[in-house]
């Protein structure tokens, strides 16, 4: 392993990009970052433009609004870029693959690097998503 | 030539600041991570970030916006504060006496990073980074002022002596400034003077994650963002250090002493840590009232005792 690869792999900025979601994914999300999961301790950061994130986390199910806002956001984005869709919803379309406003699961819109499934994940299943995507 | 090109690349220059200041802001995290019962990043943290941004990442430049000015000002905030540096710390390792005034080039010199900053920001074309950049301009002139109190009452306290070098020979010949009420005075000043030049947490307004994501910076990736980076590490450790040098006697390179000038540094990162971990951010119209009023009242409260000499 390159030393490249290796700083960009210990140091994962995240930005989160939340869809038409229920909010259950989010407050799974923001476990990770606080004190009993502390995802900081592999140096990974939330951090508040797309400009300095390394990882795009997506979760909620894509409506049409949402596909046009989340192809604008992964175009602003500075590669190399990782692409994490969590939660049923981002995975599959889960519940809402049938709407009629739904507009794909996030792998129909933008390339994924990995799927974390649940409704809502665990914090242990999205940190166990985080090492094997890690680890690749 | 090559000796002074020597400090300014490696010792005190670029490198050893770069690199101490990575450490401290690495001690920044560990212990607002156990402030918040966490267990904080590994110790080479900081550097992981410093070279992902600067090998890994792709520089997006603003279509709307100038690019030279854009990318042109993070270099010269890391020359500024790099600059400053060198003239804080040659004369506190005792290398050189530094220059007749070097403590207002060096009062000059700080401002450098934060202009490089706001310049940087409205070259981005951005609207939340011009809000940013408004805010820092409020910022800095209010407590530009209160900084310059600071740096009068120490010339007055060492008796008309605009050196840092005599600044801190006159402080090992007798006591320390901060043993004295006008002293500590100062020293509480100067600290909320540093905690808004560095931007942390009460006075963190021009770059409010939450609420303007980011703002003077929310261009800014990839190379551009590791130099503003490296600048915000060395500004961690050469504002403590300037305070240590003309307030708390400056460093003794000698045996055991050196462990005791290394624990004053970490000992004001470590205040300046815990006051950033216990409080709000304020908005711009407080912190401007907080500097104009309160904090230039008790600068100048202590310029009247130090008239009376206590």
């Amino acid at each position: 392993m390159g030393f490249k690869s290796y700083c960009f792999k210990k140091s994962l900025w995240v930005f989160h990009f939340g869809g038409a979601s229920c909010n259950n994914c989010d407050i799974e999300i923001l476990d990770c970052l606080t004190p009993r999961h502390d995802l900081e301790r592999f140096g990974i950061l939330l951090v508040g433009s797309i400009r300095h994130a390394d990882v795009l986390l997506v979760n909620g199910s894509i409506n049409h609004h949402d596909r046009e806002r989340l192809i604008e956001i992964y175009n602003q984005a500075p590669k190399p870029i990782l692409v994490v869709a969590i939660g049923a919803c981002g995975c599959t379309g889960g519940l809402f693959a049938e709407s009629i406003t739904f507009a794909g699961p996030v792998d129909k819109v933008i390339p994924v690097d990995a799927y974390i499934p649940g409704c809502p994940p665990k914090p242990e299943a999205i940190i166990a998503g985080i090492v094997k995507l890690v680890n690749k | 030539m090559a000796a002074d090109l020597f400090y300014f690349l490696v010792f005190p220059g670029l490198l050893f600041v770069g690199i101490t200041g990575g450490f401290l802001s690495w001690f920044d995290r560990k212990v607002t991570a156990r402030v918040q019962f966490r267990k904080g990043p590994p110790v080479l943290q900081p550097f992981y970030d410093f070279f992902k941004l600067l090998l890994v990442k792709e520089t997006i430049l603003p279509k709307h916006g100038s690019p030279v000015t854009f990318l042109l000002a993070p270099v010269f905030s890391v020359f500024g504060a790099t600059m400053a540096g060198v003239f804080i710390l040659l004369p506190l390792f005792n290398i050189t006496t530094g220059f007749r005034g070097d403590l207002i080039v060096v009062f000059y010199l700080l401002t450098i990073p934060s202009f490089s900053y706001i310049i940087g920001a409205l070259a981005s074309g951005n609207p939340l980074a011009a809000v940013g950049g408004s805010r820092e301009v409020k910022l800095i002139l209010s407590y530009e002022l209160t900084f310059l109190l600071v740096i009068t009452g120490i010339i007055m306290k060492c008796g008309q002596q605009f050196e840092i070098d005599s600044i801190i020979k006159v402080q090992q010949a007798s006591s320390p400034f901060i043993g004295s009420v006008s002293g500590v005075l100062l020293f509480v000043v100067a600290i909320f003077c540093i905690q808004a030049k560095l931007a942390l947490v009460p006075f963190d307004m021009p770059e409010a994650e939450t609420e303007i994501t980011e703002g003077i910076f929310i261009e800014y990736s990839g190379t551009a963002y590791a130099f503003i980076k490296l600048t915000k590490y060395i500004m961690l450790f050469i504002l403590p250090s300037l305070i240590v040098a003309v307030l708390l006697g400056g460093f003794r390179l000698d045996g055991i002493n050196i462990l005791w000038s290394m624990l004053k540094v970490l000992g004001i990162v470590l205040l300046l840590t815990l006051i950033r971990n216990t409080n709000p951010r304020i908005r711009i119209k407080q912190a401007v009232r907080f500097f104009i009023i309160w904090m230039n009242l008790i600068a100048v409260i202590a310029l009247v005792l130090i008239t009376f000499g206590y």
